[in-house]
């Protein structure tokens, strides 16, 4: 053979394998509307990959890159690592190449120290190759292995095109943020034709974890896009909070000020009547870059708002009360989101910002019952390890339990501030006259009792005072006029950011879960 | 079974803000709770028009207890 002739065939091979599944599979794809895996790399990646591993793999099976992408790329002028199914070749399923080619890729991300995005569209692994690939130390296993090694060490980030059943689901379960498109992605442990089969449940796809059912309901998605563009870009937006990997920081942007609607009305945006609820998206807009929020899990315990932000161009993670849903009280959820999010900013150096209204955990046999000390307990947890800068804000109510896990004095932030709304107690001023004098009040003829009430509420109310807090517990460090807020926590952040973490020896906290 | 708005948490109604032929939109606020001290306001998670009240101004209601039937 002649060079010429050998260079020709390689063409041709790379070529097949390029062109990836073709015929019935490739059209149905087509027709409902989503990108084939190199036009979603395309639209995610800068300019096209840098380089490909494993084009080759399954050829000689005439399944062309056996059915899984994996390249390194640049996203805004930074490399990152991609695991891209392709649904067109044997519907994305993972045989024997496409798992040494995704473990391979996950090393090199781990090695490389950069992160790892995995655009999933797959039917899961190949059911006739379990013999070989589930039960071996090589097994399919060594996917979710490798994933909860990286986790904490380089950003992981679950976009889901299409379905991912059974043990795939982990591949989400296991990322840091899960991306999903509505209508299109789906991720569940058994399938609705299984759930038929085996516990007699009748229900649709979506019914049984669509995007929406996921974003809403289970909290498994963190951002819902309409279609496969929107999820890329939703990808991109993400990464340019994030460092390469946990020894890093993040990138500073250019700051650009506060959205201007917002800014002008923040003087007397928190209502001064405690009861009343408002939106804590109007008091972020008017602090943070504008433009900048990220808001991850933003249709899931709504009570409890979380997202990614800069001030003054620096990054900067925020966990808000959010009184427009369901007073802002902590369900076991909201608390759960919250902690998630507080320990994926930890672990990518991300500094945090509370914003504090909060009148307490939700009390009943209700939420006893799900669990609500063990769930809020994990916020307090997530909040008294983490390392990172940390300025808690109060708003408004800070009472109670709600006070501590939202970031109180006692979990040692770099900073508590108040604004002049601010009312920090253990608990509300009814409930307290109620506990403190409930004997008295029963001792009392019913007709005395409610002025007694009220003369005690009164002098509790006195003391629910932030000024007190100020001077003489120095519980805040200071109480900033609203249209302050923001350059102070810019200022404060840029000092806190050089503080070096303290890390406390052991193999690992036994975490309430 | 008819079709029902829910109170998103257990708490006291305080305010209804519909009656039996009122159109709602998603999202739109549709009744007021009184529970762990706030005002909750409850919005619809879905669309249509009132037909009977089943919670009234006053009732102690559980999350998830229905507030007024729709279609």
């Amino acid at each position: 053979m002649t060079n010429e002739e050998l260079n020709a065939t390689l063409a041709e091979r790379r070529d097949t394998a390029l062109a990836g599944g073709q015929g019935k599979a490739r059209e149905k794809h087509i027709a409902a509307n989503k990108l084939l895996v190199r036009d979603r790399l395309r639209l995610l990646l800068d300019d096209g990959f840098e380089f490909e591993d494993g084009l080759l793999a399954g050829t000689e099976q005439g399944l062309p890159a056996d059915g899984i992408v994996t390249v390194v790329g640049k996203v805004g002028g930074r490399d990152v690592a991609v695991i891209a199914n392709d649904m067109t070749v044997k519907a994305g399923t993972w045989g024997p190449q496409a798992l040494l080619k995704f473990n391979r890729m996950q090393d090199l991300a781990l090695e490389a120290g950069i992160p790892l995005i995995y655009l999933v569209d797959s039917a899961g692994a190949r059911i006739d190759e379990q013999r070989s690939l589930f039960l071996g130390r090589n097994g399919w296993g060594n996917i979710w292995y490798n994933q909860v090694r990286i986790s904490g060490r380089v950003p992981q980030i679950c976009v889901l095109f299409g379905p991912s059943p059974a043990g795939a689901a982990y591949v989400p379960g296991l990322c840091d943020l899960v991306i999903m498109v509505d209508k299109q992605s789906s991720a569940y442990l058994g399938s609705p034709r299984m759930a038929k089969m085996t516990i007699f449940e009748d229900v649709t796809e979506e019914q049984m974890g669509g995007a929406k059912l996921h974003c809403m309901l289970s909290g498994l998605g963190d951002v819902l896009a309409k279609d496969d563009a929107e999820a890329i870009r939703n990808t991109r937006d993400y990464l340019s909070y994030m460092p390469m990997n946990w020894e890093e920081t993040p990138p500073d942007c250019p700051a650009a000020p506060a959205e201007a609607a917002a800014a002008a009305r923040i003087a007397d945006l928190v209502p001064v009547q405690q009861n009343q609820p408002y939106d804590v998206h109007d008091l972020i807009d008017a602090l943070v870059d504008v433009g900048s929020f990220y808001e991850v899990k933003a249709l899931y315990a709504k009570e409890m708002t979380v997202g990614l932000a800069r001030l003054g161009g620096q990054a900067v993670g925020l966990v808000a009360n959010n009184s427009k849903h369901k007073g802002g009280v902590i369900f076991s959820d909201s608390s759960d989101k919250a902690a998630r999010f507080i320990w994926m900013c930890n672990a990518y150096n991300i500094p945090l910002l509370f914003l504090q209204d909060v009148s307490g955990y939700m009390i009943g046999s209700a939420v006893e019952k799900s669990g609500i000390i063990r769930h809020g307990a994990k916020l307090l947890a997530a909040v008294c390890e983490s390392t990172v800068p940390r300025i808690c804000v109060l708003v408004r109510k800070a009472y109670g339990g709600g006070y501590l896990a939202m970031s109180g004095a006692p979990t040692h932030p770099d900073a508590m501030l108040a604004l002049p709304t601010a009312l920090p107690a253990l608990v509300g001023p009814e409930a307290a006259v109620n506990a403190i004098h409930y004997n008295r009040i029963m001792e009392l003829p019913e007709n005395e009792r409610d002025e007694f009430v009220r003369s005690k509420r009164d002098e509790y109310a006195q003391d629910i005072d932030v000024y007190k807090a100020a001077a003489d517990t120095f519980a805040v460090e200071d109480v900033v006029q609203p249209t302050e807020l923001r350059n102070d926590l810019i200022n404060r952040f840029r000092v806190y950011r050089r503080r070096k973490a303290a890390v406390i020896p052991r193999r690992s906290a036994v975490h309430p879960v | 079974m008819a079709k029902t708005i829910k109170s998103s948490m257990a708490g006291t109604v305080w305010k209804m803000l519909v009656k039996p032929g009122d159109e709602f939109d998603i999202g739109d606020t549709v009744a007021i709770l009184e529970s762990m001290k706030m005002e909750i306001n409850i919005e619809a998670d879905d669309s249509g028009t009132v037909v009977e009240i089943v919670a009234a101004e006053g009732d102690t209601v559980d999350e998830g207890a229905p507030l007024f039937s729709y279609s």
